[in-house]
Parts: C-alpha cells; sequence; structure tokens
C-alpha cells in the first residue's frame, strides 16, 4: 500500500485497473442493438405479441436460472417450483384480494423469495448429484403439493377465476397481446438491469468465482454457501416474478406452470444460448419458443426428438452455447 | 385370515425388487466414475420393446426374450459409452446431465416413432398368470417370478461382485480410482464393462416391469424419477444400499397409492428428500 | 502432556497439537506437535507421501483431523471452518495449481480482498467502485511480478506465472502465518529461484511454512526446518543440524538426488 496508483508501464492497455474494471460493466453498441430490437415486434409482427410476451416471461426465468447455474455453477433440476408458486400466488392473489397488476408481482415475487430463502438452507449444503436429485425431488413435491392441494389451485383443471385489472388502471389486457408484450418487456428489461448490475458486483465476482473453483473459495476466506443462499433467493424472487407475469398476461394458472417438463425446458433454452452470458438465456429463450410455435403442428415427442439431438450437439461441440461460439468466432476473426 | 397389509406389503416388495433390477445398474456406474446417467432407464425401455416385439411380432415365448432384452440394451449401452460418454467423464456434471437427459428425449421420440404412444400389451406364460390363495390374500404369481428373479439377480451380483476378479476391480475402482490404476486395473475397460452389465440388467428390468406397470415411451422417463430416487436414497455405488432404498421406496409408493391415494407420489419425494437432508451420500453412501 | 503447546505464548504465531488422521489404516499424521514463532521461516520437508500436505490441510480445516488441537495465535481454532480460519489470519496456497481458471489475476485477486474487506456480499453496486480493494489487489499483482499479465486470463498464463498468482491470491487475504505447499512445483530449475526470492521478501511479521523438495532451496531459505517422515514428526532443526544428522541423510537426503 506504500504505493497506491499502479505503475501505467506495467500496463499494456495503459488503463488503471480500476478503470478497466469499471470498463467491463460499460454498455456494448450490440447491447443496445439488442434492446432496441426488442421493440421490433410491435411494428412488424403486430399478430404475433402474444408469443412475444411469452418469449419475454420464459427469457426472464432463463435469465434467473442464469444467474444461479450459469454463474454460480449451481445446477437446478427443479426450478420451475418458484415460477409454478409465483403464477399461482399471483392467480389467487387476483382473484381473492384485487386484481392490481403490481401488487400481484410484488406478492408473487415475495412468496418466492421466502420460498426460495427457506429451501436455500437446504440447496448450499449440496453439490453435484445429490444436488441434482435434491432440486429435482424439491421441483416434483412442490409439483405434487399444487397438484393435491385441487381445493385451491385447481389441480389439472387449472385455477379459474383469475382477473387481472388495467395497468395503472388504463391499459388493458387486449387479445392482441400488445399491453401484455409491453408489460412483459419492461419488467423483463428492469430486471435484467438489476441482474446486470448485479454480476458486475463485487457479489456477482465472487459467484464466478465459485463456479470457477469451489475449492479454492474458502481458501480465500470466502463462505460460498453463503453467497450461494443469496444467490439462490434472488433467483427465485426473479422466477416468481416469470409465473406472476404468464399468469397475468393470461389470466390462467396451470399444472404445467410448475412441472418438470417446464424446469428442464428453461435448462435447454439456457444452455442452448450459452450460460453465464446474460444474454444465453434471453437468445436461447428467444430461439426455442420461436421455433415451438414453428412447429407447434408436430406432435410433441417429435419436437422433443430434435431438442434431444440438439442438447448432445451442444454439449459435444458447442460448449458454451450460441454465444460462446459466436464469441469464440468473433475473437478468432478480430484477432486475424 | 391375513389382513390387506400383507397384501399391500407383498405388492410393495415385488414393486421394490423391480425398482431394484432397474437401478442397481446405475448406481454402480455411478458410483464407479461419478457419471450422471439420466439416460439409464432409455436402456431399460428398449429392454421393454425388445421383449414386446419378440412376444407380439415373432411370437417368442417371454421368458425367452428376457435374455435378448439383457443383451440389446448392454450393447446399446456399449456402443453410447465409447462414441459419447466416455468423452465426458472429466466434464462437468451438467455437461453430463444435458448430454443424458437429450439421449433420453431422443429414446421416448424414436419409441413413439417405432410402437405409437400407446401402452404395450403383453402376453405373459399362462404359468405366471393368475395368484396363489395364502391366508385370504392373494400373492400374484408374476409377482412372486419377479421377487424369485430380483433375488437371483441380487445373489449374481453379490457373487459377481465379492467372488470373482473382475468384481475385485470393480469394487478396488470404485472405492479409490488412482490407487486402482496405480496397481494396473484397467479401470476404463472396468468401467465399459459394468456399465453395459448395468445397462442390461436396466433391460432386464424394462422387460419385467412391463406386465406391473406398463410400456410407453415415456417409460424413460417416468421411471428415471424413481430410480434416481432409489440410488441416491440408497447412497453411490453401494448393492446394500439400492436394495434397501428400492424396498423402502416400493413399499412406501404402493403403500402411500393404497392407504392415501390422494397424496399420490408426495410420498416417495417426501422420502427422498428427508433422507438425503439427514444423510446427504444415501444411507449406505460413503461419500 | 499436551497442553502446555496450546497456551498463548505471546511469541507462538501456529501451534498443532496431537494432530493425528488417517485414511483408513493409512496413517497420515501421527500425534504433531509442531509450534512456530512470529515471523519464522520454517521448511517442512519429507518423502512423497510423508503426509506435508495432510498436515496443511488438517491446519486449514480442509481435512478433519481424528485427534488433537491447532491454535492459532494462541486461540483454538480446531473446531473453525477453512473461511474463518483465513478470516483470522491463516492462509495457504496448493501443490497442484488451484486457480480461477478463467478469471484474470487482477479479477481473481480482488475477489479475495473483497472477501476480507467484507464487501464481497454487496450485489447492488459496481465492482468498479471499489477503488482502494482493487488497487490493493493491483499492488499484490505487480509485488508479484504480475502486474504485466494482470488482464489475461488465468488459464492462459504461463505455469510459473500460475505458481505466483497462487502466492498472490494467499497474500490478498492478509495472513499473518501463510503456507506454502511446495511454491516452485513444477517450476524449471531457473524459474523455481524467481519465486523463492518474492517469498524471501515478504514482510518479516509474516509467519512462514513452506514445502520443499529442493534442498537448496531450503538451506537458502529456511531458519529452521522440521522432517516428517510416514506421517510423524521425525525430527527438527536448524538448518545445519538437519544437515549433519545422519538419520535425516538416511531416510530423506539419500533417496533423493537433487542438482
Ligand atoms: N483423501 C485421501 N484419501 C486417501 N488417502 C489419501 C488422501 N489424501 C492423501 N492420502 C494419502 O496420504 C499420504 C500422504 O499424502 P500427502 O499428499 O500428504 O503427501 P505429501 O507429503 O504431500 O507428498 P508429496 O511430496 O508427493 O506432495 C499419501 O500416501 C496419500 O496417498
Ligand atoms: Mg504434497
Amino acid at each position: 500500500m506504500a504505493n497506491p496508483t499502479p505503475n501505467p508501464t506495467a500496463n499494456p492497455t495503459a488503463m488503471t485497473p480500476q478503470a478497466y474494471l469499471l470498463a467491463r460493466g460499460r454498455w456494448h453498441p450490440l447491447e443496445i442493438a439488442f434492446w432496441l430490437a426488442t421493440l421490433l415486434p410491435f411494428i412488424l409482427f403486430p399478430n404475433y405479441l402474444s408469443l412475444a410476451s411469452q418469449i419475454a416471461i420464459t427469457a426472464l426465468f432463463a435469465l434467473s436460472l442464469d444467474l444461479i447455474l450459469g454463474y454460480a455453477g449451481v445446477v437446478s433440476l427443479g426450478h420451475a417450483a418458484f415460477f409454478g408458486l409465483g403464477a399461482y400466488s399471483a392467480g389467487l392473489f387476483s382473484k381473492y384480494v384485487w386484481g392490481e397488476p403490481f401488487s400481484g408481482l410484488l406478492v408473487a415475487a415475495a412468496l418466492a423469495g421466502l420460498l426460495g430463502y427457506a429451501t436455500s438452507f437446504i440447496i448450499s449444503r449440496f453439490r453435484h448429484l445429490p444436488l441434482i436429485m435434491i432440486t429435482l425431488g424439491l421441483g416434483l413435491l412442490a409439483h405434487e403439493v399444487a397438484n393435491s392441494a385441487h381445493w385451491l389451485t385447481g389441480g389439472s383443471d387449472g385455477l379459474q377465476g383469475v382477473r387481472t385489472e388495467p395497468i395503472f388502471g388504463v391499459f388493458r389486457f387486449d387479445l392482441y397481446g400488445k399491453t401484455a408484450y409491453a408489460y412483459s418487456l419492461a419488467v423483463l428489461f428492469i430486471v435484467f438491469l438489476c441482474a446486470r448490475r448485479l454480476i458486475n458486483s463485487p457479489f456477482g465476482l465472487a459467484l464466478r468465482g465459485i463456479r470457477e473453483n469451489w475449492n479454492r473459495m474458502p481458501a480465500i476466506g470466502a463462505d460460498s454457501r453463503a453467497h450461494i443462499r443469496k444467490a439462490y433467493t434472488i433467483a427465485a424472487i426473479i422466477a416468481g416474478i416469470c409465473g406472476a407475469l404468464l399468469t397475468q398476461t393470461t389470466n390462467s394458472a396451470s399444472l404445467e406452470s410448475i412441472s418438470f417438463q417446464r424446469s428442464a425446458d428453461v435448462l435447454v433454452m439456457l444452455v442452448l444460448g450459452g450460460a453465464g452470458r446474460l444474454y444465453g438465456g434471453l437468445i436461447g429463450a428467444a430461439i426455442f419458443m420461436v421455433a415451438r410455435d414453428q412447429f407447434s403442428g408436430i406432435a410433441p415427442q417429435f419436437w422433443y426428438f430434435w431438442i434431444g439431438v440438439l442438447l448432445v450437439a451442444v454439449v459435444m461441440f458447442l460448449p458454451n452455447g450460441i454465444l460462446g461460439g459466436l464469441s469464440k468466432i468473433y475473437a478468432k476473426w478480430s484477432r486475424k | 385370515m391375513l389382513p390387506p397389509v400383507f397384501g399391500v406389503l407383498f405388492d410393495g416388495i415385488a414393486y421394490g425388487m423391480l425398482l431394484f433390477v432397474l437401478s442397481v445398474g446405475l448406481s454402480v456406474t455411478l458410483g464407479l466414475m461419478n457419471f450422471v446417467n439420466l439416460a439409464h432407464c432409455a436402456f431399460a425401455m428398449l429392454g421393454g420393446y425388445v421383449t414386446v416385439t419378440l412376444v407380439n411380432i415373432f411370437g417368442w415365448p417371454f421368458l425367452a426374450t428376457l435374455p435378448v432384452a439383457f443383451i440389446a440394451a448392454a450393447v446399446t449401452s456399449v456402443v453410447l459409452e465409447r462414441l459419447l460418454y466416455r468423452r465426458l467423464y472429466r466434464a462437468s456434471d451438467l455437461d453430463q446431465v444435458l448430454l443424458t437427459i437429450g439421449l433420453a428425449f431422443i429414446s421416448v421420440s424414436v419409441a413413439a416413432y417405432i410402437f405409437g404412444t400407446i401402452q404395450q400389451p403383453i402376453a405373459t406364460p399362462a404359468a405366471l398368470r393368475g395368484s396363489f390363495e395364502f391366508f385370504g390374500i392373494g400373492l400374484g404369481k408374476y409377482r412372486l417370478f419377479l421377487i424369485g428373479v430380483a433375488l437371483l439377480v441380487t445373489l449374481a451380483m453379490v457373487i459377481g461382485l465379492e467372488y470373482t476378479r473382475f468384481g475385485a476391480q470393480v469394487r478396488a475402482s470404485v472405492d479409490n480410482q488412482r490407487m486402482a490404476r496405480g496397481l494396473g486395473i484397467d479401470v476404463d475397460w472396468t468401467f465399459a464393462s459394468t456399465f453395459a452389465l448395468g445397462s442390461g440388467l436396466a433391460g432386464l428390468g424394462g422387460s419385467l416391469a412391463i406386465e406391473i406397470v406398463g410400456l410407453d415411451p415415456n417409460f424413460s422417463f417416468t421411471y428415471l424419477v424413481y430410480v434416481l430416487i432409489v440410488v441416491s436414497v440408497g447412497g453411490l455405488g453401494s448393492i446394500a444400499g439400492s436394495f434397501a432404498a428400492a424396498m423402502l421406496i416400493g413399499i412406501s409408493d404402493i403403500a402411500g397409492k393404497y392407504y392415501v391415494p390422494e397424496l399420490g407420489a408426495f410420498l416417495i419425494y417426501m422420502v427422498m428428500v428427508v433422507v438425503l437432508m439427514w444423510k446427504p451420500a444415501g444411507l449406505f453412501g460413503k461419500r | 502432556m499436551s497442553a502446555l503447546d496450546t497456551t498463548a505464548s505471546a511469541g507462538i504465531a501456529l501451534s498443532t497439537s496431537g494432530l493425528s488422521r488417517s485414511f483408513g489404516s493409512l496413517v497420515v499424521a501421527r500425534d504433531i506437535n509442531l509450534s512456530l514463532p512470529v515471523g519464522a521461516r520454517y521448511a517442512l520437508i519429507g518423502p512423497n507421501g510423508a503426509g506435508k500436505t495432510t498436515l496443511i490441510n488438517l491446519m486449514t480445516g480442509m481435512l478433519p483431523p481424528n485427534a488433537g488441537t491447532i491454535a492459532l495465535g494462541g486461540e483454538d481454532i480446531t473446531e473453525l471452518s477453512p473461511q474463518a480460519r483465513v478470516k483470522r489470519g491463516l492462509a495457504r496456497t496448493f501443490q497442484i495449481n488451484s486457480l480461477f481458471a478463467n478469471l484474470n489475476p487482477l479479477e481473481a485477486v480482488t475477489l479475495a480482498v473483497c472477501e476480507r474487506r467484507g464487501i464481497s456480499p454487496r450485489f447492488w453496486e459496481n465492482i468498479g467502485v471499489n477503488k482502494d480493494a482493487i488497487e490493493e489487489a493491483y499492488d499484490i499483482l505487480t509485488k508479484l511480478k504480475l502486474g504485466d499479465v494482470a488482464y489475461q486470463t488465468t488459464r492462459e498464463l504461463p505455469y510459473g506465472r500460475q505458481r505466483l498468482l497462487e502466492i498472490a491470491l494467499a497474500l490478498a487475504t492478509k495472513p499473518k502465518v501463510l503456507l506454502l505447499d511446495e511454491p516452485a512445483a513444477g517450476v524449471p530449475q531457473e524459474e523455481s529461484g524467481d519465486i523463492f526470492e518474492v517469498v524471501a521478501s515478504l514482510s518479516d511479521d509474516l509467519t512462514l511454512l513452506f514445502i520443499e523438495h529442493d534442498m537448496h532451496v531450503v538451506f537458502r531459505f529456511a531458519t529452521h526446518i522440521i522432517v516428517l517422515v510416514g506421517g510423524a514428526v521425525f525430527t527438527e532443526g536448524s538448518p545445519a543440524q538437519i544437515a549433519a544428522d545422519p538419520g535425516v541423510r538416511e531416510v530423506y537426503l539419500g533417496k533423493r538426488h537433487h542438482g
């Protein structure tokens, strides 16, 4: 600490370390282009705004999984539990309390966060196969609870009587999904900003440390379990928000929202897009959802044939997903 | 007259035996290579469809198809092991999960494409139909047969692992891979053959399962959950553990469905979560 | 008999008493009683498999002992978690690199500094605003001659640089006691001198214990040598005593060939 100003000659880029780390959090032009592009559906595909809204919600869900899986390396096969809890609580809130959407969102986020916090004490104790099993088990358990609590959730018939009031009392959820998409997109963007801030924070760095080397963390004085508990709770909150969005924009909540299928799908999307890259989940979700919409004519089992082939291919040939592959090509190309 | 609880117990034991045959292979391979193979039940399903095809189309007797189911699953698994699995032994568990979930998805689609999504009918030999009356409870003959087969498998595995050279190599590799390599054991080969045997047993289990739980393309996933529960509750690499866990899960599931049907599968998930929280390495696990 | 060792004597930085551990039937630590005075430069030597790494694992809490206690600055830390020990000033490096492959040295060391300063739970602020922490991290890197690779991914660094980063990470925790597990392991002889120069330049208040096989290095840098054989302390003493000890020659020096 004798010399607080670093020697600039030792640094080829002539950038102070602080400036270097600050620059990491700066917006890239491609990011701005990406977010501008999310507005295009309003103009180009006005008939597909409902789908666009579903994509935005799913993208946010993938982002939430990315925080724990991509950044902290915590594999979860039961993330839909929080999505489903958010979906049902927003639905029930609108049914029994009132239909104002923002308060419904907050209630769903709070409940999912509570469940996330409670289960994070279990999750953070495990790694590897036991972790996969525990998340799978908790996810299936959540599904069974929703299924057996027929009196509350409507079981396999789905939750009836959800009514969402207009946003700000003005913007009705219309048939074309215009309001739905605007609403979902706005929430996605706001939560994305928070997540972006989080991954560029000291906490985000600690999460990456956990992912990179779990064994080293205690040797630098880090309490990885405390970090994981926190990340897991935050991810659960976001997943709860996603579920609430789905309920509010579709005026229904079903068992599908809390199923293993949803947990597996979101994992596929994230890995396809590229985990640990913030935009990976968003891009993966967009591709997955558009593809599923395009192939909606074919029987679901054949859809899953291609998903299976895709998974094998990604694991074998594209270990960091589409974004990982692209950035590799970009790096090669810019080095020339 | 015996109260119905004995009937439930009998069915639970038979079901547990079936789960044991389905899952013991996965337990051993997981313990050996720490490879998370979520496609294990795809091999079981393969065995099931081999039996169905041979019986229904080629008119083979049911019992004669069992060894074929075993071999078909074993051979397929070894091909996949050489082509895909072995490249991921050092990879993260996430990659292993993704690869094998992908294979399971593919297996579901292929089965649906070839056989359709309906439940497959199967004709078991007349000798295995019906049941014995035993102090007022019916003991299904097929279930007795199943228990017999499972006990034979257990016996063969225990003898194979405890008293043969191959078994010694497997045990050494499970205990301490580095040391096993140091002792000149070909761990790769040991794993490939264990993997084949484990998948073969799954294939056998798949054939045996048809009569009890039916067979449709979703078998890969429906029973995967049960198998994973058995393996993680029992503890990786432990035959005794798998056996105990299979019994526990089999009996709890049947009893739960009989006495508190409204709980659905809640009970076994609960059993799993509680056991894992209490003993993360499973009942008989050492890691 | 070992009660004496755990009493807080002002000059002792780290001590163990009756520390024992076995893996199955293999005893890897047998009733180990050691004490390191503040500012000491101790070397721990012994043949391969003697249990040297295991001893560091026991001291740092990465492996629970079967019996015995460990005291840091007079405080019993036997029951503490590894990270709590680090917080109290006990750091280590690893014989086999244990780094953050996809972070760069600046990020990795900043992470360690943030953990020490207690700012790593902050998820709401950009890491860049923590000027002091970042500059402290960069200082450590320049001190270890890693300033010029601070922004390069760890994975791509030459091996010798990675060994230095191992030390940098440990230093970022501001240790009172630093345990170095073969800091120059795998580094070509001509470079290993550089690494030990760095080690030698560390502050005098820092208590140091290092494992090393190269006896030239040991005799040059250590003020005191502990010889571990078969999990037990075979003997200990000054470099001159150890060099003259015929028993050490037999069990250790005689069997190894170092140039
Ligand atoms: N987790 C473990 N399980 C079983 N045996 C172990 C374990 N860790 C170490 N051992 C054994 O304990 C003994 C001591 O190992 P240790 O790594 O402490 O030796 P070392 O003195 O550091 O040797 P080297 O000079 O090769 O680094 C070795 O025989 C090793 O095989
Ligand atoms: Mg060692």
